[in-house]
């Protein structure tokens, strides 16, 4: 199955600055893929690009087979931007309604109540922008994405102002997207959440892919704790493979073990050690 | 296209913008009908009745119908320069854009869409007021513009120039420099025209020439000053070399030429902005 969107050595350049210097990332049908990287590492830029916002300097983007930007491209992607605003005199029922119009979705009233309900604002549908709060109109910005069934979703910081409910609404969201099979690229500062729901991570820095890989291949591996009667015993150097040798010498030295853990790093520890590594 | 008409519509109606427009334009036709009733009672004492050179309900008329016509494209003017300042870069900037441009309806439908709306907006309102201005002189002095129709159709298309000025200025320009610089073209148009007038009455070729090039840089002044003459086309003798000078900026026939160039350059204008809009990372 071709991807739902495809990068292949997109440079981008402002003026003297190299904002992307040949990104190649892919997105399947229902994978939800998360895009990391430091402040100016040229993660929106990707996405900007991705929907046709910003054109690339070189390189190829394709969304669901078109190029980035056609009217095919756009009518296949939802997008929520970083910073967005919606008319402040519109009601959240009028914004969707504006944008089903836009995207030619025939899903009339019951898709925007699906929506209103799936971001958890069914009983704001008459409210006006203007009286909502910064986390009600994120949450509406997704719903907004979400209008004429898209098959990807670009989600630039969908989480920036919500506090943790309203995190917890997004990332219940997120898993429902995959379960629907919609592509998703999150573009997102909380490492922590993406580690909970993204199947893929990139690492974007200086313009660069400098990581790839599922959560789990990206977190390393940082030895193993015995617990004894004597206390924690650490062998740093081990992996997962050496734990039944470790377990076998510590009995046989005459210790009884309690516990055994694997010492894994977090995806936030494995990320600042990349991009530590690329700084220095 | 429709929805996006009606969406830039309905945020002039949400900002309040038209019933402001609306309150200032009561205010000035009702002071131009009291207005206007003075001036064709005092110009009768001050000519006195029965003058063959110079009929002062003509006289009156033509110049009072002038003055509603200045005020009735500045007017225009400025509403259209407000629909349309922050379309591009000042939606952009406020995150308002992005949203709509993802959409699969496009750049170039969005940006004439807007367009439409504003163009639209100002024209109506252009011949509105004009038609109104028509019917109160008449009332007030009985006294009619040789052409009616056609002056309140130049109004109407000067302002869509102007609208469509600030349109491509909104791809450039954020939406104050826009606003600012907008309405500094139109007043510089509008002075060029008025050199021109008198460049004309003390035979100053180099005033005239001057004129005659703003008036193909910023045609909109051409069409307010074809509007104005064909007022009081008809209107010969001492009246009608009178009523030449008219008020800011005079009047003058444009020609056929220029009318044309009118619309070519609105063409030209809204192409620019097009393309520009385009190209233009957001």
């Amino acid at each position: 199955m071709p991807a739902v969107l495809a990068a292949h050595a997109v440079e981008k350049r402002y003026g003297r600055v190299q904002a992307l210097a040949g990104v190649d990332i892919a997105v399947d049908a229902g994978q939800l893929v998360g895009l990391l990287g430091p402040n100016g590492a040229g993660k929106s830029t990707l996405v900007k690009i991705a929907c046709g916002l910003v054109r690339p300097t070189a390189g190829r983007v394709e969304v669901a087979g078109a190029p980035a930007g056609s009217s095919a491209a756009r009518a296949a992607l939802g997008y929520l931007a970083e910073l967005f605003r919606f008319p402040a005199w519109m009601s959240a029922d009028e914004v969707l309604a504006l944008h089903q119009r836009l995207a030619r979705s025939t899903g009339g009233a019951g898709e925007r109540a699906d929506l209103l309900e799936l971001v958890g604002l069914a009983d704001a549908s008459g409210t006006r922008v203007a009286a909502m709060s910064k986390g009600m109109q994120q949450r509406l910005g997704i719903a907004q994405a979400m209008v004429g069934a898209p098959s990807l979703l670009l989600l630039d910081e969908p989480t920036s102002a919500l506090d943790p409910a309203g995190r917890r609404v997004v990332r219940v969201l997120l898993e429902e997207l995959r379960r629907r099979g919609i592509a998703v690229l999150l573009n997102s500062h909380l490492l922590s959440e993406v580690e909970l729901v993204c199947d893929h991570v990139v690492i974007v820095d200086r313009g660069r892919v400098v990581a790839a890989g599922t959560p789990s291949e990206l977190r390393r591996e940082g030895g193993v704790e015995v617990e004894t009667e004597a206390g924690l015993r650490r062998f740093p150097e081990a992996r997962r493979a050496d734990v039944p040798r470790i377990v076998r010498e510590v009995v046989d030295a005459g210790s009884d073990v309690y516990g055994v853990r694997v010492v894994t790093s977090t995806l936030e520890e494995a990320y600042l050690e990349v991009v530590e590594d690329i700084g220095e | 296209m429709t929805a996006i008409v009606l969406y830039g519509l309905r945020e002039s109606v949400r900002r309040k913008m038209f019933a402001v427009v609306l309150v200032l334009t009561v205010l000035f036709l009702a002071l131009y009908a009291w207005g206007t009733h003075a001036a064709f009672r005092d110009t009768r004492n001050f000519v006195g009745p029965g003058q063959e050179q110079l009929d002062p309900d003509v006289l009156a008329g033509a110049i009072v119908q002038g003055l509603a016509m200045f005020a009735t494209l500045f007017l225009g003017a400025v509403l259209s320069v407000f629909l349309t300042l922050n379309v591009v870069r000042g939606d952009a900037e406020a995150g308002l854009l992005q949203p709509l441009v993802v959409r699969p309806v496009g750049r170039v439908q969005l940006l004439l869409a807007r367009f439409a709306g504003a163009a639209g907006v100002a024209a109506a309102y252009v011949l509105t007021v004009y038609a109104v201005t028509v019917a109160i002189t008449r009332w007030a002095g009985g006294w009619t513009p040789d052409r009616v129709v056609a002056p309140g159709l130049e109004l109407a298309g000067a302002v869509v120039v102007v609208a469509a000025l600030a349109l491509a200025g909104s791809v450039f320009f954020a939406p104050i420099a826009n606003g600012i610089g907008t309405l500094m073209v139109f007043g510089g148009g509008l002075t060029a025209g008025l050199l021109g007038e008198i460049g004309h009455a003390i035979h100053s070729h180099r005033l005239a020439h001057i004129a005659r090039i703003a008036w193909w840089l910023f045609p909109f002044d051409a069409l307010y000053e074809d509007a104005l003459h064909r007022l009081t086309v008809d209107t010969s003798g001492f009246a009608g070399f009178v009523l030449t000078l008219g008020p800011f900026g005079g009047s003058h026939g444009a020609g056929g030429t220029l009318l044309a160039w009118s619309a070519v350059y609105l063409v030209l204008v809204s192409g620019v902005a097009v393309l520009a809009f385009s190209v233009r990372d957001l």
